[in-house]
């Protein structure tokens, strides 16, 4: 077989994940920047900029959870056992800030406040437990049998907890960016002096897992510090430390679009980071993605449509995105007419 | 014990969590079509009316959409979280069928939906019909798999079990397998008829209250006739769907049908119990009620065949008869009643008092949320007639359930029914104070001509659901 199945459904799955943390990530933020957004236009706005699209860039994690099961059942069934409260706390957090959409521009004067708040604590909840998640897996979770032998409350740790404060600030910076590329006057003058905290926050974050991460784990610190990989996987810091300068330039400068896109490539880079040091284990700390992997059935069936319908997705995606493209105004009303 | 409060409590859960859910789209799955229908209705006929219409329930559907992502995206972890064991057991067959659900349908659904509600203005009329089409045919396409993974779990078969899971040996066989294709037009046509339900209940609602408006007629008279079409039509897909079970998975027809067997076949075939209390201890169906032969005639189709009782199965192997027996005839009630009011509407129609006659709209108006409820009571007949199996012969759900300690589901399972008695109560209360407040005439007249990314107008802030609703709940 010519074909490594396991490892390209590992690359979809992966590809997923972070199209998931790109897009979701900056309708989540949005939510997270409500609290610093206290004017109702401004909100109408804000919100307004993701509303055709949300519930698309949701579906990447519906993607990653699907994906997990077809071709990694035993990554799926250990990850939402061993992580079953964070999941949970992370799914309430988007159901409230998914329906925020919705209702808010339903409720009555005197309601709205309830959404907003829906609005701003689901997305925070949400951002947070993903992090949380994400720390804890990066963690490790010990399966022994093809079944998880933590507690049901080893993610209440100082490093998961760290991730999840960081994907805030991670997410918060996406929104930020997203609203200056996407707003115009004071909501936008607003963006531009909250990014620059997020930028900073965001450069700790990744600066403090980059260390904690190899500390904890000499495995880390051998795949990124002996030798030839550092050499190879140098280009990742050094990335990261351009990408951030030219992020604070263009905030200086007034840019548009380009703070957005350059936090995209920042998250980018921390993302492959977790992947370098995870590789091959999708199970961290024991198991690989062969030793996961669904039978080739399975695999090679499912392949087949992701290979020939997720570059469909992406057009039509980028379709939707191009109908809503441009800045989004306040003061007008009336939808469809 | 422990372990089985365990169970119970995870089987709870996953039963409250998805009996939300399936609300949702159902009503997104008849509503699409419906929007459809609408929005063609308008590009052909040109008649303002139809494009009033859509507006109109556009919005509500944009509300139910919403709810039915957020819902269902609980469900794409609650098999990992509940049923760990089951998913790394059928994992391979169930979770490449959820995957090109994903794939096929909610990708398609949410890439267009933005299009279709908020980009009335943006793209021209062919895209936008367009948008809607896709739509509705991503909710069809996600019926499809995702009845598909649930048919086969039930009625299993192309596949082996290799070093204790499940392994595909021929996916055609998997998708097409035997309670498919029953299944699936069982709960289509269930979708479209509680749809049609909730159409003509909002119609009859306004008809009552005198706001006789062209529209509005047209609402009520288009789910009437749905009534007339589709529930007879229901009626029979639901009989060749129990000949179906009948022969696959035999311990539910029997429940269903409070059947205990054991006693020698004398020739009189089978009665139809109308009224009974199966009683699971005493293997036996007190104070039954029941028409002689009647139920052979509906399950075997003749007058003097018979059907294995439940007495036949071992005792761990049976389904709880008085949940299936009651949920069975609340569903069947249900239907008889869905066909009843397409006659009378027929009859009235034919008198020429549609939209006059009291009775009639009362009827209509109650029959509401009759589809719904029926859409419950058939789900729970045939997932707790299945049991205890969860993959029906191979699993049972006691060996799928996640090990986890009954207090962390209590909790999760508290949370679950705050938070859903809240967002969706809130949710069904904002679409029946979209329904209060009827089609408004004239909306969405400004569509002009252009081709996608012309922008028509300043551009708008952007939610479908736009109504600002005053204390009194007008607009």
């Amino acid at each position: 077989m010519g074909i490594d199945l396991p490892l390209l459904w590992a690359l979809i799955i992966g590809f997923g994940v972070m199209m998931y943390v790109l897009m979701d990530g900056f309708d989540l933020g949005i939510g997270i920047l409500y609290p610093f957004i206290p004017d109702k236009h401004h909100r109408d706005v804000a919100m307004n900029t993701v509303a055709p699209v949300w519930d698309g860039n949701e579906t990447w994690l519906v993607l990653g959870g699907a994906g997990l099961l077809a071709a990694f059942p035993l990554v799926y069934s250990v990850v939402l056992t061993a992580l079953y409260i964070p999941l949970m706390l992370m799914l309430l957090g988007l159901i409230f800030r998914g329906i925020a959409f919705e209702f808010r521009f339903k409720a009555r004067e005197r309601e709205r406040h309830i959404w907003d708040k829906a609005f701003i604590g689901g997305s925070f909840t949400a951002t947070f437990f993903q992090g949380v998640v994400l720390g804890a897996y990066v963690s490790g979770l010990p399966v022994r049998d093809g079944a998880y032998t933590g507690a049901p409350l080893d993610w209440l740790a100082p490093f998961p907890l760290f991730t999840g404060a960081a994907l805030v600030c991670a997410y918060a910076l996406l929104g930020s960016t997203w609203l200056i590329m996407k707003t115009e006057g004071a909501l936008q003058a607003r963006m531009v002096a909250l990014t620059r905290p997020l930028a900073w926050a965001l450069l700790a974050s990744i600066m403090v897992v980059s260390l904690w991460t190899p500390l904890r784990d000499p495995a880390i610190a051998a795949r990124w510090f002996s030798f030839p990989n550092l050499l190879w996987f140098s280009p990742v810091p050094l990335l990261v430390a351009a990408g951030w300068v030219a992020l604070l330039r263009a905030l200086r400068r007034g840019r548009q679009v380009a703070p957005f896109v350059l936090t995209l490539f920042l998250m980018g880079l921390g993302y492959a980071g977790l992947a370098i040091s995870g590789w091959p284990h999708i199970l961290p700390p024991d198991i690989d993605l062969w030793q996961a992997a669904a039978p080739p059935q399975s695999l090679g069936f499912a392949l087949v449509g992701a290979l020939f319908i997720i570059p469909i997705i992406l057009a039509y995606t980028a379709f939707a995105y191009y109908v809503f493209r441009g800045k989004v105004r306040p003061g007008d009303s009336g939808y469809h007419s | 014990m422990a372990e089985s409060l365990a169970l119970d409590l995870a089987r709870i859960q996953f039963g409250f969590t998805i009996s939300f859910h399936i609300i949702f789209p159902a009503i997104t799955i008849g509503l699409a079509s419906y929007l459809v229908v609408l929005e063609g209705l308008w590009l052909y006929t040109r008649r303002t009316l139809y494009r009033d219409l859509y507006h109109f329930w556009s919005k509500i559907f944009a509300v139910n959409f919403g709810m039915g992502v957020v819902s269902g995206l609980v469900m794409a972890y609650q098999f990992g979280t509940n049923w760990s064991f089951f998913s790394e057991f059928a994992g391979g067959v169930t979770g490449p069928l959820l995957a090109y659900e994903v794939l096929t349908a909610f990708f398609l659904e949410a890439g267009f939906l933005g299009v279709m509600l908020f980009g009335w203005n943006r793209v021209g009329p062919g895209l936008h019909f367009f948008s809607t089409v896709v739509v509705a045919v991503g909710t069809l396409i996600s019926a499809f798999w995702i009845l598909a993974s649930n048919s086969w779990m039930q009625t299993p078969q192309g596949f082996q079990v290799i070093d204790g899971r499940v392994v595909p040996t021929d996916w055609l066989a998997v998708i097409f397998n035997p309670s498919f294709p029953y299944r699936l037009a069982h709960m289509t046509v269930a979708a479209f008829l509680a749809t049609a339900l909730f159409v003509g209940a909002s119609a009859a609602w306004h008809l009552l209250r005198g706001r006789d408006q062209p529209a509005i007629r047209t609402m009520f008279s288009m789910a009437m006739w749905m009534m007339v079409a589709v529930a007879p039509l229901q009626a029979l897909i639901g009989d060749l769907h129990g000949l179906n079970t009948l022969q696959h998975q035999p311990a539910k027809l029997a429940a269903m049908e409070g059947h205990w067997g054991g006693e020698p076949d004398r020739g009189q075939g089978l009665p139809l119990l109308l009224f009974g209390w199966p009683d699971m201890e005493a293997e036996t169906t007190h104070w039954a009620l029941g028409v002689p032969r009647l139920g052979s005639l509906i399950v075997t189709h003749s007058w003097d065949g018979t059907i294995p009782g439940l007495k036949d199965f071992p005792a761990e192997d049976r389904p709880n008869a008085a949940v299936v027996f009651w949920s069975f005839r609340v569903m069947v009630g249900l239907g008889l009643l869905m066909i009843l009011l397409g006659a009378l509407s027929v009859l009235q129609r034919w008198r020429g008092r549609l939209y006059h006659s009291p009775g009639l709209l009362r009827f209509a108006l109650v029959m509401g949320p009759a589809g719904l409820v029926a859409i419950l009571a058939g789900w729970y007949t045939t997932e707790i007639g299945r049991q205890p199996w969860v993959v029906y012969g191979l699993m049972r759900t006691s060996e799928a359930v996640s090990p986890h300690a009954s207090g962390t589901l209590a909790l999760s399972l508290g949370l679950f029914v705050v938070v859903y008695l809240f967002v969706f109560g809130a949710g069904v209360a904002y679409m029946l104070r979209l329904v209060r407040k009827g089609p408004v005439t004239d909306e969405g007249r400004e569509q002009g001509d252009g081709g996608p990314g012309h922008q028509r107008h300043a551009m708008r802030p952007l939610s479908a659901v736009r109504e600002t609703f005053d204390d009194d709940g007008r607009a």
